[in-house]
C-alpha cells in the first residue's frame, strides 16, 4: 500500500520532478514553497476564485483543492511552462497585452491557464463558451471584457489597436501595452506573498473571536515552551514605540495588538512566531487566551443610543468626526421648490475583495528595518511602522511589491506591523500571508451609510435646495472614515448647481471591522440616494430625466456647492450629451422588447452622473518625481506612484516622455521602495495621474531644460533622444552632447530632475466653503437591464460609460479603468454586501464573475484641466460611481419597483414588486426614461 | 496520516481498521479545512479505478463514486439526465467541475448540493461498501441532514444508481443564484417529466434544494401533475401547498418568504420546460 514516507514524482512543465512534501499537501503549496514556482497565486485556498489555476493532464483545476499525493504521475503544467505546453498561450499572451486584459495580473496566471484550455480543445470558441470557461476565475480589476475580447480574438475574432512603440513626443493619447505587462502574463511578477528570504520566520496572529471581549492570557511562556519551533509570542508590551497606527495621524486610534479589549471580531491581541512548517501545523486554538465576550455595538443605532458605552475616549456619542457643507438658504430654497422629493437609503459593508490577500515580510538591516509587501502607500507605512516601531522614519524602508488589487484597502497597515514586530526581536526575517478569512474579517471596507436625502426644484426644472444627512458605519477604529465624513457632504449633491444646500454626515463607531477606504470614500453611496431622487424629481416635474439633468449640470463659471468656481475643464454635459444617441435607441429598443412581453421579464434604462475630486480634500498632498539621463542616453524615471494595476507605471512614463521629448523606448522605470524613489503619495483618491502625472510632467520639463542649458542651446532647440546619447539641433546645427563627458551623480545620472506637485486648494470653512480640490473628475453612465419580475433577478445587458479625464494619456488603460470599476459598480448595485462575522469567504461574499459582467461601451471626453498634465483628470474612482445609481435606476424603469436599499438582491427587488402588486393590483404601467 | 489504496477493499479496510477521512475530488475537503493543518489518518480514493465510469446495468444506470462533473457531462445519457448534467455544469466552475465528484457532493450533504435535486427527481440510490458488503440506500435515506449521512464510519460510497428512465422522459435544471457562475444556490429545481403517447402525465418528479434541511421531492403535486394534458402548460397548475415540504430559511443569500415565492415559480418554470423538451422530441 503505498505510502506518505515516500518521495512523489510528477511532470511539471515538460520535466520530472520528485518532491519531499507531504502527499496531504495542497499542490499550490508544494508549486509555490517547495518548487519555488510562484506563477501559480493563492486567492482563496478554497476553489472560489480559481486564481491557482494549473493544468493537469491538460485540463484545468485548482492547484489548491488537490494534494499533491493525488497527481502523482500526472502531467501538471503552471504558468511558468504553459507557453511550452499549450499551442495557444503564447498568442494568448501577446493578446491579454494588446487588449489591456491584465491589469494588476493576479488572476492572469489562472485566467491564461484556463483561456489555453479552452482554445486547445475549441479553437474558435463563442464568446459564450468563452464565459463558460472562465466562470470559475475571479478578476477584480478588469470587469472581464477585455479578457474575453483577448480570447476571442486568438481564436479568430476581432483584434484591437495597439500602439507598438510611439516616436518622441508621440506617447500622450497613445494606446501603449503596459510597460509592466511581460511580468503579469509570464508569471515572473513578484507580489506580496511571491518572495521568502532565506531563515524566515513565520508569525501568525492572534485575533478575537467575537465583536468586542475582554480577554486575559494564559501562561504565554509556558506555550512556547510546549511548541518546539515556536520561538516566541509578541503580545503588545513587546512593542518597541507607539501601540498605535492610522492612515490620518490626529485621528490614528488602532492599536496593533488590543490591550484587555477587543473592538472588532478579528481584532488581533498576540502574534506567534515560529519556524515555517511548525507555524502551518500549529492548532491556534490551543493558544492561551481566555475571552469574556461583551455586548457589542453592532448598528449605529446602538451606538449613538444615549446609554450606549463609548467606544473611544474623546469620541462622545461614539461620533468619529462630522463633515458639513452649507450654502444658501436652504429654507427659502425648498420654499420656492415646486416639487419636492425626499427618501431614505441605505447601503452596507462592501469588500474589496482583491485577490490578493495581504502579504509581505520584514528583516533588521542592522539597525534598519526593511518591509516588502503589498502596499498602496510605501511612504504611508514607512512613517506609522517608525512610530510603532520607535526608529527614525530614515531606519524604516518600505519595499513596494506588485500590488494584487488595492481599491483603498491597502493604504492602511495590515501585515505590516506584525512582521515588522518579529523581524525587529527575532533578528530573523519574518513573514506573514494573510489567509482570505483574515483579509475579509480584519481589513477595511466600503462604509455601510444610512442617508436621508431631500431635493427640491421648480416648475421650470431648475434645483432649488438639497439636504443630506448621512451616518456612515466607520466600525472600530478611525481608518479613513473622517475622509468619507467629509468628502460626502462636498460630493452629495453630484455634479449639478444648487442656490441652496445643506450636507451634514457623521462616521459613526461600532464593534466592527473598521470601514476605510473603497474607490469613492463614501461618494458612491452619497450618489445612489441622490440620483435616484433626482429621476423621482424629473419624472415628477414631467421632465425627460436627461434633460434635467443636462439643465441642472455645473458648467464654467457656475459655482459649486463649496462655492468654487472653475473657469475650465467641466465636462459634465458633455458626458450627458454623449449617452444621448444610445440612450434614445434604448428606449426604443426596451419600449419594443417590453410590448412584446407576455412572461415576466421588463426591460429597463438608466443613467447617473457623478464628479469626484481629484486628490486629498483641502489638505496637502504632494507628489514628486526624480528623472535622470545616464551617460549610456537611458532615462530612468523614479516612478513611486504605486501601480496596483490601474497603469500608473504606464501612464506616468507616458506623461514624463513627452514632457521630456524622449522615446517611451529608453525610459527604466524604479518603483516606489522608498530608499531608491521620493514621495509620489498614496495611490488613492484618483490622484496618481493627476498629481504624480504633473509631478513627471515637471520633471520632465526639468530635465529637458537641463540637457538644454548643458548644451548651451535655447528652449527652441530640438532633442533627440536615442540609445547612446542625445543630439542637440538648433536653427539648422546639430551635435551630440558628449554625455560621457559629465560627470555622474550618486545615482549614475550625467543630468537630473526632481520636481514636486501639490495641487493648490484652499481650505474649506465652518460652512464647507472653499475649494476642496484642484480639479474634478465628471462622468455619466447608461445602463441597460433585463429584470425577471417574478424571482427579481436582475441581468445588466449593457452600459455605456462617458467620462470627461480632461485628457486621455492612454485610451486602453482607461477603459480598463472604466470597465473594472463599473464592475464593482454593478457588484455594489445587484450583489455585493458584506455581513461581519458571517460569510469571511469568496463563496458567501460574491464578486461579479465573467458572467455578469455585460459589454461596456467607454467615451473618452477630453475636456482638458488647465493645471493637469497634458490637462489629464483621474479616472480610478470616477469609473465606479455613477454605475450602481444607473443599474438602480433602470430597476424602476424596468418595473417601477424603487430600491432605496442597497444592493438589489433578488429577495429584495422581488419584496419591492411584490409591494407594488399589492399596492396596484392591475397594470403597472412604467415610463420609461 | 496518508493513503492512497488501489482497491475497494483495502479502502474499507483502512476504513474498519484505523478509519480515516475520505479525500476524493478535494472541492469540498480542502475548503473545510481552512488554515488549519490536516490532522489524522487522509483515505485518497482518487487511484481507486473501481470507482470511476458510468455503466449502463440491467437494472440501472450505475455512476462510480468517483465521477466528475466534466466527465458526467461527457456522458452519453438518456434525455432523462439532462437535469444532472446542467446541475454539473453549475457546480463551481471549470476547476471545479474538472475535480469534484459526484458522491462528494452526497457525502457533503449541503442543503445547496447542486447534485441533489436532479438525483432526486431520477430516483437515484446510493451503493455503499462497508466491511460486511454493501448496500442500497435510496437518496432521501441516504442525506439525513445538513453534513449528515446514514454512512457508518467504516463505509463508503461506490455507486449512484439511477433506475433506467422511460426513454420519453425529459428532465430539466434550475439554479437561482445572485450572480451568473460560481454561485451557492438560493433555490434550485430538478424535475423529471414523463408523457404519455395522448400527452397526458404520466409520471412526475420534482425536487427542490436550498429550501430545506435537505433537498426533497414535493409527492402532492408530483400526484396532482399525474393525469394531467400536458399541452396548455402545467406552472399554472403549482400551487403553494404543493410546497409544503419546504422549511427555507433566512441566510445571506435570501430571505425565506423569497425562496418559498421563487420556489413556486421556479417549479412552474422546470415542469414547463421539461414540457416544451417533450413537445421538441
Amino acid at each position: 500500500m503505498p505510502d506518505s514516507a515516500t518521495r512523489l514524482s510528477f511532470k511539471l512543465n515538460g520535466q520530472s520532478v520528485e518532491v519531499g512534501s507531504a502527499p496531504i499537501t495542497r499542490l499550490s503549496n508544494v508549486l509555490r514553497d517547495e518548487l519555488g514556482l510562484t506563477g501559480t497565486k493563492i486567492g482563496c485556498d478554497a476553489g472560489d476564485c480559481g486564481a491557482c489555476t494549473v493544468l493537469v493532464d491538460g485540463a484545468p483545476a485548482c492547484a489548491c483543492l488537490i494534494a499533491v499525493g493525488q497527481v502523482r504521475g500526472r502531467v501538471v503544467t503552471s504558468i511558468e511552462g504553459l507557453p511550452d505546453a499549450s499551442p495557444s498561450a503564447a498568442a494568448l499572451q501577446r493578446a491579454f497585452l494588446k487588449h489591456g486584459a491584465a491589469q494588476c495580473g493576479i488572476c492572469t496566471p489562472g485566467m491564461l491557464g484556463t483561456a489555453a484550455a479552452l482554445l486547445d480543445r475549441t479553437p474558435a470558441p463563442s464568446e459564450t463558451q468563452v464565459m463558460d470557461a472562465l466562470g470559475g476565475v475571479l478578476c477584480r480589476c478588469t470587469g472581464y471584457r477585455k479578457i474575453v475580447d483577448a480570447i476571442l480574438e486568438v481564436g479568430g475574432g476581432p483584434g484591437c489597436d495597439v500602439a507598438a512603440s510611439p516616436a518622441a513626443g508621440q506617447a500622450v493619447g497613445a494606446r501603449i501595452e503596459r510597460l509592466d505587462g511581460q511580468r503579469k502574463v509570464d508569471g515572473s511578477e513578484i507580489f506580496g506573498a511571491d518572495e521568502v528570504p532565506a531563515d524566515t520566520v513565520a508569525v501568525r496572529a492572534i485575533r478575537s473571536p467575537h465583536h468586542r471581549a475582554r480577554f486575559r492570557f494564559g501562561d504565554l511562556e509556558e506555550f512556547v515552551r510546549r511548541h518546539p519551533g515556536v520561538l516566541r509570542v509578541f503580545t503588545a508590551a513587546d512593542i518597541p514605540g507607539a501601540n498605535c497606527f492610522g492612515v490620518i495621524g490626529p485621528f490614528a486610534d488602532q492599536p496593533v495588538f488590543a490591550v484587555g479589549e477587543t473592538r472588532f471580531r478579528g481584532e488581533a491581541v498576540a502574534l506567534v512566531a515560529g519556524e515555517p512548517s511548525v507555524l502551518t501545523a500549529l492548532d491556534l486554538a490551543d493558544f492561551p487566551v481566555l475571552w469574556d465576550e461583551l455586548s457589542p455595538l453592532v448598528t449605529m443605532d446602538e451606538a449613538l443610543a444615549e446609554a450606549a458605552p463609548r467606544l473611544h475616549d474623546g469620541r462622545p456619542g461614539n461620533i468619529l468626526t462630522r463633515g458639513r457643507v452649507a450654502r444658501g438658504d436652504i429654507d427659502a430654497g425648498f420654499v420656492q421648490a415646486a416639487v419636492v422629493v425626499e427618501g431614505e437609503f441605505e447601503t452596507g459593508f462592501v469588500e474589496h475583495a482583491y485577490i490578493e490577500p495581504e502579504a509581505g515580510f520584514a528583516r533588521r538591516v542592522g539597525d534598519r528595518l526593511e518591509i516588502q509587501a503589498c502596499t498602496q502607500a510605501p511612504y504611508m507605512d514607512r512613517d506609522d511602522i517608525a512610530r510603532i516601531m520607535g526608529l527614525a522614519v530614515e531606519a524604516v524602508r518600505i519595499i513596494p511589491t506588485a500590488v494584487g488589487g488595492g481599491f483603498g484597502s491597502k493604504l492602511d497597515l495590515s501585515i505590516q506591523p506584525f512582521v515588522a514586530i518579529a523581524a525587529w526581536h527575532l533578528g530573523r526575517p519574518a513573514r506573514m500571508v494573510y489567509s482570505r478569512s483574515e483579509s475579509i474579517m480584519t481589513t477595511t471596507k466600503r462604509h455601510p451609510a444610512q442617508m436621508k436625502v431631500r431635493i427640491g426644484a421648480g416648475r421650470d426644472g431648475r434645483l432649488t435646495a438639497m439636504e443630506f444627512a448621512g451616518d456612515f458605519n466607520t466600525g472600530a477604529y478611525a481608518s479613513w472614515g473622517p475622509t468619507v465624513a467629509n468628502r460626502v457632504p462636498v460630493h452629495a449633491s453630484g455634479p449639478y448647481y444648487f442656490p441652496s444646500y445643506r450636507a451634514e454626515t457623521r462616521a459613526v463607531h461600532t464593534h466592527l471591522v473598521p470601514a476605510g477606504a473603497f474607490r469613492g470614500f463614501g461618494v458612491p453611496q452619497a450618489a445612489i440616494a441622490q440620483e435616484q431622487l433626482f429621476d423621482e424629481l424629473a419624472d415628477r416635474l414631467g421632465i425627460d430625466r436627461l434633460d434635467f439633468r443636462v439643465q441642472n449640470a455645473l458648467k464654467v463659471g457656475v459655482p459649486t456647492v463649496t462655492g468654487q468656481v472653475f473657469d475650465a475643464g467641466v465636462g459634465i454635459r458633455a458626458c450627458f450629451e454623449a449617452l444621448r444617441p444610445r440612450r434614445d435607441d434604448a428606449r426604443a429598443e426596451v419600449q419594443a422588447f417590453n410590448a412584446r412581453q407576455t412572461g415576466s421579464l421588463r426591460r429597463g434604462i438608466g443613467f447617473a452622473g457623478m464628479w469626484y475630486g481629484c486628490g486629498n480634500t483641502s489638505l496637502p498632498n504632494p507628489s514628486t518625481i526624480r528623472v535622470g539621463l545616464r551617460a549610456d542616453g537611458r532615462i530612468t524615471l523614479h516612478q513611486g506612484a504605486v501601480d496596483i494595476g490601474q497603469g500608473s507605471n504606464t501612464v506616468i512614463t507616458q506623461i514624463c516622455a513627452d514632457a521630456l521629448g524622449a522615446p517611451l523606448a529608453l525610459f527604466d522605470l524604479v518603483s516606489g521602495d522608498t530608499d531608491l524613489s521620493p514621495d509620489c503619495g498614496k495611490t488613492s483618491a484618483s490622484r496618481q495621474t493627476f498629481v504624480s502625472g504633473k509631478a513627471a510632467f515637471l520633471a520632465g520639463q526639468a530635465l529637458r531644460r537641463a540637457i538644454l542649458r548643458e548644451a548651451n542651446a535655447g528652449e527652441d532647440a530640438t532633442l533627440t533622444f536615442a540609445d547612446g546619447g542625445v543630439l542637440v539641433s538648433e536653427q539648422g546645427h546639430r551635435r551630440a552632447l558628449p554625455l560621457h563627458d559629465l560627470i555622474p551623480d550618486d545615482r549614475g545620472y550625467v543630468l537630473a530632475a526632481e520636481e514636486t506637485f501639490d495641487p493648490p486648494t484652499s481650505p474649506l470653512d465652518a460652512d464647507g466653503q472653499g475649494e476642496p480640490y484642484a480639479v474634478f473628475g465628471y462622468g455619466a453612465h447608461l445602463a441597460e437591464i433585463e429584470v425577471d419580475t417574478a424571482l427579481g433577478t436582475v441581468k445588466v445587458l449593457r452600459l455605456t460609460a462617458a467620462h470627461d479625464v480632461g485628457r486621455a494619456i492612454n485610451p486602453t488603460l482607461l477603459e480598463g479603468q472604466i470597465e473594472g470599476g463599473a464592475a464593482q459598480g454593478l457588484g455594489l448595485a445587484l450583489m455585493e454586501e458584506f455581513f461581519p462575522g458571517r460569510g469571511e469567504n469568496l463563496h458567501d461574499y460574491l464578486i461579479p464573475t465573467v458572467g455578469d459582467m455585460p459589454p461596456v461601451t467607454s467615451i473618452l471626453i477630453e475636456d482638458a484641466a488647465p493645471i493637469g498634465p497634458f490637462g489629464a483628470k483621474g479616472i480610478g474612482e470616477q469609473a465606479l460611481i455613477p454605475t450602481a445609481p444607473a443599474i438602480l435606476n433602470a430597476i424602476y424603469d424596468a418595473t417601477g419597483a424603487r430600491i432605496r436599499r442597497a444592493p438589489a438582491t433578488p429577495d429584495r427587488v422581488r419584496a419591492a414588486i411584490r409591494a407594488l402588486e399589492t399596492a396596484a393590483p392591475e397594470t403597472e404601467d412604467t415610463t420609461n426614461a | 496520516m496518508y493513503i492512497r489504496p488501489t482497491s475497494i477493499d483495502e479502502a474499507i479496510g483502512v476504513l474498519a481498521g484505523q478509519g480515516g477521512r475520505i479525500l476524493a475530488g478535494g472541492t469540498d475537503f480542502f475548503p473545510s479545512q481552512g488554515d488549519r493543518a490536516v490532522v489524522g489518518t487522509v483515505l485518497d480514493i482518487s487511484a481507486i479505478d473501481g470507482l470511476k465510469g458510468i455503466r449502463i446495468e440491467p437494472d440501472w444506470i450505475q455512476i462510480g463514486a468517483r465521477t466528475t462533473w466534466s466527465e458526467l457531462i461527457a456522458a452519453p445519457l438518456p434525455s432523462a439526465f439532462d437535469a444532472l448534467k446542467a446541475a454539473a455544469r453549475e457546480v463551481g466552475g471549470w476547476q471545479i467541475q474538472n475535480l469534484g465528484t459526484i458522491a462528494g457532493n452526497l457525502c457533503n450533504a449541503s442543503p445547496a448540493a447542486d447534485g441533489v435535486p436532479p438525483l432526486l427527481a431520477l430516483d437515484a440510490s446510493v451503493e455503499l461498501a462497508g466491511p460486511n458488503g454493501r448496500r442500497i440506500l435510496p437518496l432521501d435515506q441516504f442525506i439525513l441532514g445538513p453534513r449528515r449521512t446514514a454512512l457508518a464510519a467504516d463505509e463508503m460510497v461506490v455507486s449512484i444508481l439511477v433506475p433506467h428512465p422511460a426513454p420519453t422522459a425529459r428532465s430539466h435544471f434550475v439554479k437561482l443564484g445572485a450572480r451568473r457562475y460560481l454561485v451557492i444556490s438560493i433555490v434550485m429545481v430538478a424535475a423529471e417529466l414523463t408523457l404519455d403517447d395522448r400527452g397526458r402525465v404520466d409520471r412526475a418528479r420534482i425536487a427542490v434544494g436550498s429550501c430545506s434541511a435537505v433537498a426533497c421531492r414535493l409527492p402532492a403535486l408530483e400526484r396532482a401533475l399525474v393525469g394531467v394534458a400536458a399541452d396548455l402548460g402545467l406552472a399554472d397548475l403549482v400551487q403553494a401547498d404543493h410546497l409544503a415540504p419546504l422549511r427555507p430559511i433566512d441566510d445571506v443569500r435570501a430571505t425565506a418568504l423569497y425562496r418559498r415565492d421563487a420556489a413556486l415559480t421556479l417549479v412552474g418554470r422546470a415542469l414547463d420546460a421539461c414540457r416544451t423538451e417533450t413537445a421538441r422530441a
